[in-house]
Parts: structure tokens; sequence; C-alpha cells
């Protein structure tokens, strides 16, 4: 492997971290995803001269860093950003894709759109104003979604002359509220974008603070967990039978291992229809394997001739999750159009879409203080509700707590196939699923 | 002091860190989650085409696309659009590859658009932006709903806003306002009679990825990838080929260089960079040693304004 040591960008960094950034709009989001690309040197000349010709040919006299990110001719246009950004950076220690998504109006779809597939967020405050609405939002569509690592970058320490208190009553704060959500590992860091104080090196004006900068933090936060601890999910995504000379009877299940470890001669069940069988081999891309663990792309062989098609789900026979044709979920409407009690839609769930109707919608969720509003007959673009759905045939969904791969689904309007709603099975945020499961325990509860 | 920034909240067992047993590398995460959105287009589509110039992003795509579907063969055909201004290099690669791996090739001529009538050569002599109209035509004719490309979203500011599968009207037309969410790994591949979808499999790959994977899965290229002799002329400062696409004019001086491409394209905006890069390890070590992004360094089509990409894209190209 080749390591360049100018810092440019390190060809033997190994592990990829996928993270997400929300903040208001005055927070400084923009200047902070800008010194974070700058200061790893992830800036190419050519792109910051594109961005110093735009700057000047508008009058202003420094580079405007913001420009870096906003890359639709709308957004530079009116200086605001739309739409979720997704961007590259790598330093000597790991790779990572950025989602870049948007501070105002829309924000709830978009940071649900960019927190779905991140594995860390960094929720941005104004150092003056401490925690606000917006932040309390932000932290619970962090936990909502079950990002396992949030990172509260308080900013703008310089206009508070660096003062740890200041700092200090916010973090406490913060990581008060977030923790009541459920967020797992919460890390506060007193920055300020724009003087780049712990942004990508430490700061000389906060020797009271010894923790990581947000880069080191970004650096070093472990992005393995342990797939062994959960139950293997193996979604099946397409069958491939190559019918030819060479391999006349072939027939393997393709797909993403969603959750756990599969292993030859696991016996498992086949969901919906519940056919039982055995792996016989498993093919990771053209080698075969007697172990493979989320998130690879395999192909399972099974040892008994049984009907699996697309859409079928294979898990452990002693570990499978139930099969049920109703589904409590909490979903965030992500379509300007409103979803209805009633609504006839498609969901899609893993690699499988049946039809659906929107049996009820038992609240809408107001996540400034996360009070529930029961009965609000409709649930428009960026709210987060309760519903329950009625599926056409049975599936196997997991709680999203259990598994953010097989218990989210989409809900789509079957007309034109627009992306309605983005759901999450189960309950909400950690402490129900607590009081969810003592309950459980006393009366059987859902069917998850 | 304050140092205690984290605050691990939750009573679970701790994470493993980057040296677990079940880590994956970057390019193996990378790999598994292009091979997942192929099988997620197979399994959805009636009728996918990968386009596949012979550039080193369509080479990596279509590797990924035979890895995905092994041992049975890639269940989609290949669509070219050729600008008639392509290194010779390449076009033969492409035909050899074809061959050699079985499939079917689907060619859109931007020539025979301009020997019709149909469209006109631009007064740069450009031919890049030509390339919509044939490839439009191809899609519809062809009656794909699925065209996958090799697009990143490292390679330009307007891509960086692309989704994975991104719907295009029957226009072709890429309206970045009006883009469905993308949520987890659920592709939503819905669209009307005449719509299609277009599909970026390497969207998370950054140039530096895909060396690496070509490295690593010992992919071969067209050699003018790699430094080598090669005349060249100098217009708005890059490197381009003499050829008959309209190159050298008078006062442009053809001279004898050390030159490779680090993307590879039309002849006509497609620029070669001074280099002693002869093998992919070296290609690896300038890549990340350079301060110029690849589409800055070699395409001029890019240049003509702040969000030329962006324009091309509502029209309908790639």
């Amino acid at each position: 492997m080749t390591t360049v040591t100018d810092g440019v960008l390190d060809a033997g960094a190994t592990s990829l971290l996928r993270f997400a950034t929300a903040g208001s709009v005055d927070d400084g989001k923009s200047t902070l995803v800008g010194r974070l690309l700058h200061d790893s040197k992830s800036v190419l000349t050519d792109q910051l001269e594109a961005v110093e010709r735009a700057s000047a040919s508008r009058g202003q006299e420094t580079p405007d860093l913001a420009l870096l990110t906003d890359g639709l001719r709308a957004e530079r246009e009116q200086g605001i950003t739309i739409d979720v950004a997704y961007r590259y950076f790598a330093t000597p220690r790991r790779r990572f894709i950025l989602a870049d998504t948007p501070g105002h109006v829309q924000y709830t779809r978009n940071m649900v759109t960019g927190a779905s597939t991140a594995e860390l967020a960094v929720v941005l405050v104004d150092a003056r104003n401490g925690v606000v609405e917006q932040t309390r939002r932000h932290a619970a569509v962090a936990a909502l979604l079950r990002v396992p690592h949030v990172v509260l970058a308080v900013n703008k320490m310089d206009l508070v002359d660096y003062q740890e208190s200041v700092f200090a009553a916010i973090a406490e704060e913060f990581t008060k509220y977030a923790a009541s959500l459920g967020v797992p590992e919460i890390t506060t860091i007193p920055i300020s974008a724009l003087a780049g104080d712990n942004v990508v090196t430490p700061s000389a004006n906060m020797d009271w603070y010894g923790g990581p900068t947000v880069l080191e933090h970004l650096e070093t936060v472990p992005v393995v967990t342990d797939p062994s601890n959960d139950a293997a999910r193996f979604p099946v995504q397409y069958v491939i039978r190559p019918q030819t000379a060479e391999h006349p009877d072939y027939r393997g299940y393709a797909g993403q291992i969603a959750a756990g470890v599969l292993r030859v001669g696991d016996e498992v069940t086949v969901l919906p229809s519940g056919a039982t069988s055995t792996i016989e081999g498993i093919d990771a891309l053209g080698e075969s394997v007697d172990v493979a663990w989320a998130p690879q792309s395999v192909t399972v062989r099974l040892a008994d001739d049984i009907d699996v098609s697309r859409g079928d789900l294979i898990a452990p026979a002693a570990a499978a999750p139930a099969v049920s044709q109703d589904i409590e979920a909490t979903i965030c409407h992500v379509a300007d159009r409103p979803l209805v009690e009633g609504q006839r839609v498609l969901l899609k769930h893993t690699t499988r879409t049946v039809k659906a109707i929107v049996k009820e919608i038992r609240s809408r969720l107001t996540l400034d203080d996360l009070s529930q509003h029961p009965a609000p007959g409709e649930l428009v673009a960026n709210d987060i509700g309760r519903i329950r759905v009625r599926t056409a045939e049975p599936l196997p969904v997991d709680a999203y707590a259990d598994s953010r791969r097989t218990g989210s689904f989409l809900l789509i309007d079957p007309s034109d196939g627009t992306t309605l709603t983005a759901g999450m099975a189960g309950t909400a945020f950690a402490e129900d699923a607590e009081a969810a499961r003592a309950q459980q325990a006393d009366d059987e509860g859902w069917d998850f | 002091m304050t140092t205690a920034a984290t605050t691990r909240t939750g009573t679970g067992p701790v994470p493993e860190g980057d040296d677990s047993p079940y880590a994956l590398s970057h390019l193996d995460a990378l790999e598994s989650e292009a091979v997942h959105i192929f099988r997620e287009v197979a399994g959805e589509f009636e009728r996918p085409v990968i386009l596949f110039s012979g550039g080193k992003d369509s080479i990596v795509m279509l590797h990924l696309a035979l890895k995905a579907f092994a041992p049975a063969p890639v269940p989609f055909s290949l669509l070219h659009v050729d600008t008639g201004h392509n290194f010779p290099e390449v076009l033969e690669y492409r035909d050899r590859t074809v061959e050699k791996h079985g499939l079917r090739l689907h060619v859109a001529s931007v020539q025979d658009f301009i020997d019709r009538g149909e469209l006109r050569e631009r007064p740069d002599g450009t031919r890049n932006p030509l390339q919509t109209v044939p490839l439009l035509d191809a899609i519809d004719k062809g009656r794909y709903d699925a065209v996958f490309g090799g697009g990143r979203r490292d390679e330009e500011k307007a891509r960086a806003k692309e989704r994975v599968f991104s719907l295009r009207t029957e226009f072709g037309g890429w309206d970045p306002r009006r883009q469905r969410p993308e949520l987890w790994q659920l592709y939503n591949g819905r669209h009307s009679p005449g719509e299609h979808v277009r599909v970026f499999p390497l969207s998370n790959w950054t140039e530096l990825d895909v060396w690496q994977y070509i490295g690593r899965e010992n992919i071969e290229l067209p050699a003018i990838y790699y430094a080598h002799e090669r005349e060249v002329f100098a217009r708005n400062g890059m490197w381009l080929a003499p050829g008959e696409w309209g190159g050298p004019k008078e006062g442009e001086r053809v001279e004898k260089r050390r030159v490779r491409y680090r993307t590879v394209g039309d002849m006509s905006c497609t620029g070669a960079v001074d280099s002693d890069a002869a093998d992919n390890d070296a290609v690896i070590a300038e890549i990340a040693a350079s301060r110029l992004t690849e589409r800055g360094a070699t395409r001029a089509d890019d240049k003509m304004s702040e969000a030329a990409m962006e324009d091309r894209k509502r029209e309908g190209y790639f």
C-alpha cells in the first residue's frame, strides 16, 4: 500500500465511516463542513480556484467555503442548501462518507435521509444560543433513526470568549436530553468552525478541553459492532440459476446479509413460507467461504430444493422473526402530499414490495417536547407519527430497534412511485422500547 | 479540565474497533454495496442496460456486475454512446471485453446522427455534449427502464447531489429539486411508462477507491491509462491528442511527451496529464499526491460554466 506523507489522501486507510451533519441555518454547518474538508486537505486546487473565481465574480473579498458544498445552480443563486449532498474525504486513518444535510424548512426529511445510513451524526449548536428547539429536533431524529454515535459540536466558542462554563452547561443539558431519548453514545466538543478551533487541530484558546477534535473523534470512533450478537437476516434479492453446461444444477440465492452471521451448516427457515433447510454453501463474490456476515453481499446455497424467490427472508430456524400482516411503526412522512387513514400504498420492506393500507394514524409527534397528539387524521411532509399498516401478504418485520435493515420500510404511492414515508417498525425511542418489552412480558404485546 | 468528552449512556456491549474479525475494508464495503445495487436492479426492472465506454469506471462497473451474478452471466446488455472521437485503444479494449465475456453490445453513434443531419457539429469541435440525443434515442428504442452509469459523486458538485437510483422523465431530464429521498438501502425503482431510472452503483466510490480496486482485483485497463510516450499539443491548459476531430489548429504545436489519461472520453475534450506512472501502484501514488481533481485536470467540458455538469444532466446527460 502507498502512504503519502503530505496528507492529501492516504491510500492505506481502510475503514469507512458514514456520518451525517445536522444544524440550523445560521449555526455554521457549511463552515464546519468546509473547514473539515479544507483543513484535512480534501479540497483540491482546482475546486478552491473555482470557489475563489465564483466568490470574486460576486464581489466577495474572501472565498466563500459554502460554495464548496452548494452544488446546484439554485443553491448558489439563493445561498441556501436545498438537498442532501454526499461528500468524500480521507485521512491516514479512515475514509469518510459525509451526508451533508441542509438545515432549514425540510430539515426533518432531509435529516432522516442522511441519518438512515449514518453511523454517526454531528449536531451543531451556536454557543450563544445553547440548546434550542432545533437542537432537540436533531437529537430526536438521530435517536429515532438509531444513529449509534452522536456528536454535539458547540460552535462559535470564539464569540463567548472560549468560556468553559458556557460549553459545560450546554453539554450537560444536551447529554441529559439525548440520553433520555436513548442515544447510546454522546460526545461533546467545543469548536469554532470559523477560526478552526478543535475541528482538525486542537485549540490553543481552550486549554481546559482535553477531549478529541471533531476530526480525531471521527477517525477513532468504533464503526464495527459484533454481528455475532444479532440473529442472522438474509433477504433474498435474486435467484442465480446459470443453467449452463458448466453449472447445470447451480441454484444460489443472492443477497446482502442484513444482520448477523451465516455459516455453512446453519439450519434455516425461509419466510414467509416457513420451509426449512440447511446452508450447504456460501459464495462470497466468487470465493467459497464457511462464514459470512453483515453487510457482505453473498450467494447462499441450500441443501434442499425448496421454493425460494426474491422477497423471501432466510433466517436461523431457531431465531426467525415473527411473520405478520399488521405493522405498528413510527414513520417520518417525506412527501409533499399527505398520508391519510385508509390510503392504499405499496410497502417496500427489504427486497419485497407488497400492497398495504394505512389502517390508522394513531398520533403525531411534536419533536420539540416529544408529546404525542392522538388521531391527527393525516400526516404531512416532515411529520413524525405512529401508524398501523395492514399488508396484503405477511412480512417478517423486525423491530427497528433490533435491526435498522429489517425493521425499516418505505411507503410508496402506487400511482406514480413517489416515496411517501420512511417507516421504522416497533416503538420510537429507546425508553419506549424498554417499556414495551416490560409490557410484552405481561400481555404478549405486539407481534414483532 | 474537561476530559470526559464521551458519554456512553447505554448498557450494551462496547462495540469492537476496526481490528474486529468482522471488520470489512472500505473496498469490501463499497463492493458489497455496489453488488447489492446491481442485484436490486436485476430483481426489479424488465430491461436494464449498462453504459459501457471502455473507461475505467465502466470497466469496474462491469467487473462488479460479473461478480454479482457469477457463476451465471450478467443479465444485462451493454450500451456505448460512441462520439466518433474515441481513442482507438479504448474501442479495441471495448470489443475485446465484450467478446471475452460473451456480452451483447449496442452502439449509439453520434456520427450517424451528424451524417443524417439530426445533430450539428459544434463550432468548438467538442462532441461530448452531443451524446445526449443518441443516448436518449437508444434508451427509447431499446425500451430500457434502468440504465447503469459509472458516475461517482466525488467527480463534480452537481453529481454530489445525485441519488443512487435517479428517476428521469421521458425526456431524460434530471430535476434535482424533485429527487426522491433515498432512505436506508431501500432503493425505489418505481417509474411510469416512458420514464427510466439511472442507476449509479459507484456513487460512493472515489477516484482512489476505483484505482485501489483495479489493483486489488487485477483488472486490465486500456493502456492509455498508464504513462506512455504520446504526441500531444496544448490547448486551454490541457494536453490533447491530435486527430481528425479537429486538432491541432494553426499555432498549436505537436510535441512528444510522457503522459497518461485520468479519464477517458471524447478526444476533443479529454486531456492527458504528464506522468511517469506506468503501473497501478504508481498511479495510486500519483493520484494520492495530486492537487487537482480528475475532472479539473482533464475535462474541458466541465470548465464551460460553473454549472456545466448540472445543465447537461438536466438535459439528459449522465
